[in-house]
């Protein structure tokens, strides 16, 4: 766990390091150490030689880019997780039920209505009707699954989310195929970004995020027993229907809000749960906390080649992981049926 | 040590009555052997124990009444072991056991030290040293019935509900694991409650027998007294004979129709 923590803090100062513009790269550590009370000029003496230019450029573009990214691959991951755990089922991600179709739907509509003018708004309406919509299409799929089922099998709020899902991208290309000008606008915008992230997008995000997390932190024990099953959870006492409940509202409040602000960004909440119990086994007690943490590395990380490798263009960040993660999910499967 | 008393209870799934009108009072201590035929409701009495499915009239545990109680403290009162129990592969043996802790560990609480102490004692005394630290996907039937078994007991619940525990195992396994459940019977003190497809099993390690037909009591006692061929034929369908041995065990043989 504080292995795992100390690799978040690595790849954050390694994403803080790269990028097409700025100082040379060993400057970087010393610039923010340089500004901890205690290092600098009136402590340890710690000076980097980093001008007011390049500060702003570490400070104000790629600082907030790394957090941006943390906070986001954290949240998918975590939200991956927890639906893995509440579903019962190892392909599940935090998409399942509708968030980021919703959100790619609500993005959509502010494209074509608005269009441009949005940027003449007070507030960028972009992410707030995204995660309006987010939030909205998984509320629907839950009350068509619970007309159905109720809550007692998961499989039909799985079905529903599929439904809900197919239902919202039809809608979306409808509109999309009658107003192609915004095609390329919203394509971006399905595919991820964290380019344009300020510290504005990290303080609309937190909030929820840090709800989301701490309910799922504090619902891992119950993830665990849930494995045995709804009948001999409930029997050993535990109030499924509760659970489920709570752990899929938290795990799409997150999600629903790094959508909004970040786009679709695949992969990332399916595989990094399985990385992570790759690593250290699969109990929900340790899986939770890890998936934070690596979800967070990974994503810095993953989005280094992105700003990097065409620089100064950008290659999408949701291009990226499931460039990475494609990959490495077959080989994850291999593995297992090996170690079967 | 605790006694469990069925007072008119009715369970229906839908309009479909399983269970109605079943009274019984279950000695403290005891083994009681649910026998019947599919269909007849043993599962579903055990399910309305457990608090997995609604019913009326009421089921009292030392003189108050399960529905009133807290759904943790009714699963420590009560260890319900299913009919095919399920054990994720990836889980290890002594992850699972400690699942039994769950009704004494609070909402947000964790696993304390006693918990654990409990788990290493349970495992320990059922010998499932070996088994404890490995993944529950490569363990043989018998060893994951013994974890299934070990788990309901971490529970320290008094009272142990079995759901046709053994019908997945081979005879060895099954006399196995009626064994330790006695031993730990009388170890404990716990009262069993059993549904029971072997008829000879049954009435190897039941105190008393209760037969179900059509979700209601037919004939209910000691174990010579409903294992009887005339009976069996009546609610069974079949025809058996029926032997006593010399050391008490009632032996139930099925026979073909055409001799």
């Amino acid at each position: 766990m504080s292995l795992s923590a100390l690799v978040l803090v690595l790849t954050a100062c390694a994403g803080a390091m790269t990028g097409p513009a700025g100082p040379e790269w060993w400057r970087v550590p010393l610039a923010l150490l340089e500004r901890i009370p205690g290092f600098g000029e009136s402590g340890l003496g710690v000076s980097s030689g980093v001008s007011p230019l390049e500060w702003s450029i570490i400070w104000d573009i790629r600082m907030p880019r790394v957090v941006l990214a943390g906070i986001v691959g954290a949240t998918l991951s975590l939200g991956g997780a927890s639906y893995q755990g509440v579903f019962r089922n190892p392909l599940v991600d935090p998409y399942l039920l509708g968030a980021a179709a919703g959100g790619g739907l609500g993005a959509t509509i502010i494209f074509t209505t608005v269009g441009s003018d949005r940027l003449d708004w007070p507030v960028d309406p972009v992410p707030l009707v995204a995660f309006v919509f987010a939030l909205g299409t998984v509320t629907l799929t839950y009350l068509v699954g619970a007309s159905f089922g109720g809550m007692r099998t998961s499989s039909t709020l799985v079905l529903a989310g599929v439904a809900m899902v197919s239902l919202t991208t039809a809608i979306q290309t409808f509109i999309l195929q009658r107003n192609s000008d915004v095609v390329r606008v919203v394509y971006n915008w399905i595919l991820g970004r964290l380019a344009t992230a300020s510290w504005g997008d990290v303080v609309l995000v937190l909030p929820y995020v840090a709800l989301s997390t701490t309910v799922l932190l504090f619902h891992r024990r119950h993830l665990d027993v849930l494995r045995v099953g709804d009948e001999e959870a409930a029997a050993l006492g535990i109030p499924v229907a509760r659970v489920r409940l709570t752990v899929v509202v938290a795990a799409t409040l997150g999600t629903a809000a790094v959508v909004a602000v970040s786009g679709l960004i695949g992969f990332v909440g399916l595989v990094v749960p399985h990385m992570v119990r790759l690593m250290a086994g699969s109990t929900y007690r340790v899986v939770i906390p890890l998936a934070i943490t690596v979800g967070g590395a990974f994503l810095i990380l993953a989005d280094i080649p992105g700003r990097t490798l065409s620089s100064p263009a950008e290659v999408p960040i949701g291009v990226v992981t499931a460039f990475i993660g494609a990959p490495f999910f077959i080989i994850l499967l291999r593995t297992r049926q090996v170690s079967r | 040590m605790s006694s469990v008393e069925f007072r008119h209870l009715a369970v229906k799934y839908g309009r479909r009555v399983v269970i109605h009108d079943f009274s019984m009072a279950v000695a403290s201590g005891s083994w009681v052997g649910l026998i019947g035929p599919n269909g007849a409701g043993k599962s579903s009495l055990l399910r309305a124990v457990a608090g997995l499915v609604k019913h009326s009239g009421d089921i009292v545990v030392d003189g108050s009444s399960l529905s009133l109680r807290s759904r943790s403290r009714r699963a420590s009162l009560v260890a319900y072991v299913p009919q095919e129990p399920i054990l994720p592969d990836e889980m290890t043996g002594r992850e699972y056991v400690m699942l039994g802790r769950t009704p004494h560990i609070g909402y947000f609480g964790h696993p304390t030290k006693s918990d654990r102490a409990m788990v290493d004692d349970v495992i320990g005394r059922l010998g499932l040293d070996d088994i404890a630290p490995r993944h529950l996907g490569v363990l043989s039937g018998g060893e994951r019935q013994r974890l299934v078994i070990a788990r309901a007991l971490a529970t320290e619940a008094p009272i142990l509900l079995l759901d046709e525990p053994t019908s997945a195992l081979d005879i060895g396994h099954q006399q196995q694991a009626f064994e330790l459940v006695e031993r730990l019977r009388r170890e404990h003190g716990l009262t069993v409650l059993s549904a029971m497809h072997d008829l000879t099993l049954a009435g190897m390690y039941s105190d008393r027998l209760a037969l179900l037909h059509e979700g209601t009591v037919v004939a209910d006692g000691s174990v010579e007294d409903v294992l009887s061929a005339e009976t069996l034929a009546e609610f069974y369908g079949v025809r058996v004979t029926v032997h006593r041995e010399d050391d008490g065990t009632v032996v139930v043989v099925p026979r073909r129709e055409q001799l």
